[in-house]
């Protein structure tokens, strides 16, 4: 474990991810302490380009875009972080349960997880937000988490179908351990470095859906994302006022933060995955 | 031939199964919602200050939607009113149906997203099986910048592309979908206007997609390239251009499906790109239905799209069943 840590230090891929990454962390911590002002307090005239005063210029309502910025990122990751566990939760235990068991359950689950493998998630994202009205940060994280664990839910089974009958579970089971004991301890350390890495794809992607329905009027309400500083820009028609700093920025982010979580997770895949270690 | 027939049995009762949980989520979802859509037209009735009148429209109204029957009735309503073709009624355009509104918006939608994502598919394919096959500095070069690329979502991309090309440049134009002075009608001036007007979204697609096609060919054909098989021919002296095609070949089959199962989000993160540049679509009809609470057009347009993903997936799964021996006869082994 530690030789594999010492590995991965040395990938340029997930150490330029780790930095990349560092660097918005300490932005989303640093910036708020230093402009303590309310990110939704009208500031200056709107549409104002960058200047001294407003580093990113202000937003069609007159808000600083750069504090915007700092506290709509760290809505945007907590959104991930959170839709990211569930995901990866809820993919884990139907994959698991389903693999391990076998049988009917298998079969049912495993229709399931086709099932909405095949309908759009993004679809069923937007019906349900369509049908929430008041919806917090949490709420938007619950539901994207619970709309993208099909993905993870089938890698994770086939994991463990191919795991069920070797030596060392057969040996367990043999030995009278219950299933639960034989699933943690001769199972999941097999999927362990498969999951964190379905993890960090899922939080990428749950900020990616977060973004889109937020883009589309559907976000969480009375906060900011970057999803929701974009929905405003096209709202508001800043390619007219050829406000460039209200839609650039954010979009960048959230470009950027998804890159840096695929740097990170294929630098974890060369580490893990010896067959494409080079 | 019995073989192929019980393939596709198969898989046509799973896709039926599939929209039957599809159709049911599309409708049960949205009417979860509290409060009831005849409010919201009512709302836009304000002058009507009689209380008899205004008891008498909602009624009419309820009616109309068929608000006034139990919600299994309801549903089985809008199933008999699917085979049919028919969507209800639009809140926002009032009376206009909603097969109407979608109908104008859906060939823009097919127009943009087919040839993009067709494009950017193939593309993507020949350039990551080059990489894999050349690696060296090509691979250098190019595994790095779609890894890029395709990070990126859609519409960021679609945003990054509308200043720096169309804003500062001003090389094409960044909203609608034809000149406004324009009539559609199908003459060439249309045509080449629609063509001008596609440009930037089409390239937004077009090219996140071959980034991450071009990564995923590229690791498939490094797989493939690595086999026994591949060293076992070298070793034959099979002539190179051979194996190129039989690597291709294997590595290709993989990224077919991929194409499927891909394709709902790739559809969705399209639909995003037409808001940016508010392109006549079903992207952007419901962006306006959303914020118009028109409940019957948004789980129109949701449906119309989950419809083209499930068709399309269901023609990939048939060709895939054709094209590679091995998934049918595991198929079959299986049932």
């Amino acid at each position: 474990m530690r030789s594999s840590l010492y590995i991965l230090l040395k990938s340029p891929k997930f150490m330029i991810g780790v930095c990349l990454l560092f660097v918005f962390f300490a932005f989303i911590v640093i910036y708020p302490m230093i402009n303590t002002n309310d990110p939704l307090e009208m500031v200056n005239m709107r549409f104002q380009p960058p200047s001294s005063k407003n580093i990113l210029g202000t937003d069609g309502f007159g808000r600083d875009v750069l504090l915007e910025m700092a506290h709509g990122t760290r809505t945007s990751l907590t959104v991930g972080v959170i839709s990211g566990l569930i995901a990866t939760t809820v993919g884990l235990i139907i994959g698991i349960f389903s693999g391990y068991r076998g049988g009917i359950v298998d079969e049912i689950l495993s229709s399931l997880t086709n099932v909405f493998i095949v309908i759009p998630s993004f679809i069923i994202l937007i019906l349900v937000s369509v049908s929430i009205q008041a919806k917090s940060v949490f709420i938007i994280a619950i539901i994207i988490g619970l709309t993208s664990w099909p993905w993870t839910a089938r890698a994770v089974r086939a994991q463990t179908v191919s795991l069920r009958n070797r030596d060392h579970v057969n040996l367990a089971r043999i030995s009278g351990f219950n299933t639960v004991k034989i699933i943690v301890f001769e199972i999941l350390p097999y999927i362990m470095s498969y999951v964190v890495m379905a993890f960090i794809i899922q939080l990428a992607s749950g900020i990616l859906s977060e973004a889109s329905v937020s883009m589309l009027g559907l976000g969480p309400s009375n906060t900011i994302s970057l999803g929701i500083m974009l929905n405003w820009a096209l709202l508001q028609e800043a390619p007219l006022f050829n406000a460039w700093w209200t839609l650039i920025p954010p979009a960048l982010t959230v470009a950027l933060i998804t890159f840096s979580f695929y740097l990170i997770n294929l630098g974890m895949d060369e580490i893990f995955n010896p067959k494409i270690r080079s | 031939m019995n073989n192929y027939r019980k393939y596709f049995l198969k898989k046509g009762i799973w896709y039926i199964l599939t929209l039957v949980i599809a159709l049911s989520l599309n409708f049960y979802l949205p009417r979860m919602i509290k409060g009831n859509p005849v409010d919201s037209i009512l709302s836009k009735y304000k002058s009507v200050g009689n209380t008899d009148t205004r008891k008498k429209l909602y009624e009419t109204f309820t009616k109309e939607f068929g608000l006034d029957k139990p919600l299994p009735m309801q549903f089985l309503i809008y199933l008999k009113n699917l085979t049919k073709g028919d969507l209800g009624t639009s809140i926002m355009m009032y009376p206009k149906k909603v097969n109407a509104v979608l109908a104008s918006a859906l060939p823009w939608t097919v127009g943009l997203q087919l040839p993009a994502i067709l494009c950017g598919w193939l593309l993507g394919n020949v350039l990551g099986a080059f990489a894999a096959y050349k690696r060296g500095v090509y691979d250098k070069i190019i595994f790095p910048i779609s890894l890029f690329v395709t990070s990126f979502p859609f519409f960021i991309f679609s945003i990054i592309l509308l200043y720096v090309l169309g804003i500062h440049f001003e090389l094409f134009p960044i909203g609608g979908g034809y000149d406004y002075n324009l009539i559609p009608a199908l003459n060439f001036e249309f045509f080449k206007s629609v063509i001008r007007y596609h440009t930037f979204p089409f390239l937004s697609i077009a090219i996140v997609m071959i980034g991450g096609q071009g990564i995923g060919m590229r690791e498939m054909a490094l797989y493939e390239l690595n086999s026994d098989y591949v060293k076992y021919s070298k070793f034959l002296g099979i002539r190179e251009w051979k194996i190129i095609q039989y690597v291709f070949k294997n590595a290709m089959l993989p990224q077919i499906t991929g194409l499927g199962l891909s394709l709902g989000t790739m559809v969705s993160g399209a639909l995003i790109t037409e808001l940016v540049f508010n392109y006549p679509g079903v992207g952007t009809t419901m962006f306006a239905a959303i914020r118009n609470l028109d409940y019957p057009l948004i789980s129109g347009c949701t449906l119309i799209i989950t419809l083209a993903v499930l068709l399309s997936n269901f023609i990939i799964e048939i060709l895939y069943g054709i094209i590679d021996p091995r998934i049918k006869s595991a198929q079959l082994e299986d049932s």
